[in-house]
């Protein structure tokens, strides 16, 4: 049985979640990670998609997650998200908003770095879309 | 001597006045307490960041190869100064306190024979720096139609910091706020922010752990810092626009209380005056029945 841990979700604006929970996936930039209570020290950067929270009573939340950092410590799990909204109030028009932002930063890099990086962006987000839409 | 009735006008004007400056002060009330909660959600998040970079940092102590955000581009000729302030006035000696304090570095830089540029935030504070360093403000920014700050307003301005960073247009970057302390205390502070300052680490259990790093250290603490810079604009961004609603509710207070001590002068004015135009008004009566 999965032991609790501290786990807190902060952005800019407000922190979200900060509760003992059972489990956390949490969309890495090099791959996707769970982490459990006494997890060993780990940092990561986040790249856009879905976190999942297993809660202490076993109901699972989700929430969107944008740029940012997950610092594993003795002490818990923080994630840092440049933008962090709860699935639940996430609207489908938001994130095609942000697609298609994307979709300009795309179309108005100069260089091939920027490019590929507007193109990692893009890939992301309509990849959660499609999960979204599926789900 | 003015006459009752121009006392009278005078009174009503002055009531008038009144009445604005006291809705004034309920309305920056109600903005204070919103501005308050957003700078104290803020909080946690700039917080983690400066334990997370504290962290990070100790890694890059003495290495050669830290971001030039950290270590700085080894000058310090050119300065750029961030001035925020608000896009009102009517907020007692809040935008003067800080564009004295952007007058006052500028000219000790100048002094030095250092170059500086500036970057306003918010018309107030370049209308009053305008006259003496109109020529060294690059740009300003107007937050005028945004109805509270968000982050993006924060990230963008770190943007433009950010690029002409690379583009090496400065050596060493501060920003000028006032600090919210209380409603009636707003300290205007200058804080560099590149390169960056960063916390002392806290040594505690945790210094002994080794991290484990994804992608490495480097590309981390390169993605972290820019980061650090729009957080810090943002908690800045955040701290004066409480600092100007404070200074509101004080200044529009203390012109409310003024204006009720002049209404009481000039009615006691006004009531003195008419007494005195009744007694002349009956001596004259009288007077003119005793010499019949």
């Amino acid at each position: 049985m999965a032991q609790p841990f501290q786990f807190e979700l902060v952005s800019p604006e407000r922190l979200l979640l900060s509760e003992k929970v059972l489990e956390v996936t949490v969309p890495g930039s090099e791959g996707e990670f769970g982490v459990l209570k006494d997890h060993s020290p780990f940092m990561s950067t986040v790249r856009p998609g879905l976190l999942k929270v297993r809660k202490d009573g076993g109901q699972i939340v989700e929430f969107f997650v944008r740029g940012g950092f997950a610092d594993v410590n003795g002490s818990g799990l923080t994630v840092l998200a440049e933008q962090a909204i709860p699935v639940s109030e996430l609207k489908g028009d938001m994130l095609a908003q942000q697609v298609k932002d994307a979709e300009e930063d795309v179309a108005d890099a100069r260089d091939d770095a920027t490019r590929h990086k507007a193109e990692t962006l893009l890939s992301q987000l309509r990849e959660i879309q499609a999960a979204l839409k599926a789900a | 001597m003015p006459s009752l009735k121009d006392l009278r006008n005078r009174i009503a004007s002055v009531k008038a006045t009144q009445k604005i400056t006291k809705a004034m002060k309920m309305v920056a009330a109600a903005k204070l307490r919103r501005a308050q909660e957003a700078a104290e959600a803020a909080r946690p998040y700039a917080e983690r960041m400066d334990q997370v970079l504290a962290n990070i940092a100790v890694a890059f102590e003495g290495r050669d190869d830290a971001p030039k955000l950290m270590s700085g581009t080894g000058r310090d000729q050119v300065h750029l100064l961030i001035v925020a302030t608000a896009e009102r006035g009517l907020c007692g000696g809040f935008n003067s306190s800080i564009a004295k304090l952007a007058r006052e570095r500028a000219r000790s830089l100048i002094a030095q024979g250092k170059e500086v540029k500036i970057l306003c935030v918010g018309k107030k504070g370049f209308d009053a720096i305008k006259r003496e360093f109109g020529k060294l403000v690059l740009r300003t920014i107007e937050l005028r139609g945004v109805k509270s700050i968000g982050y993006a307003n924060a990230a963008e301005i770190a943007d433009l910091v950010l690029s002409m960073y690379d583009k090496g247009e400065f050596d060493v970057c501060t920003l000028l706020y006032a600090e919210f302390k209380s409603v009636i205390s707003q300290v205007p502070t200058a804080q560099q922010i590149i390169p960056a300052k960063l916390p002392e680490r806290k040594v505690s259990g945790d210094a002994a752990q080794v991290y484990e790093y994804e992608p490495d250290e480097a590309e981390i603490l390169t993605d972290l810092l820019p980061r650090n810079i729009a957080v810090q604009i943002f908690r800045a961004l955040l701290e004066n626009a409480a600092s100007e609603q404070g200074a509101r509710m004080s200044a529009m207070d203390n012109a409310t209380r003024n204006a009720g001590d002049m209404i009481k002068k000039l009615t006691l004015r006004y009531n003195r005056q008419r007494q005195a135009q009744i007694t002349k008004e009956l001596i004259e009566i009288i007077s003119g029945a005793e010499a019949l």
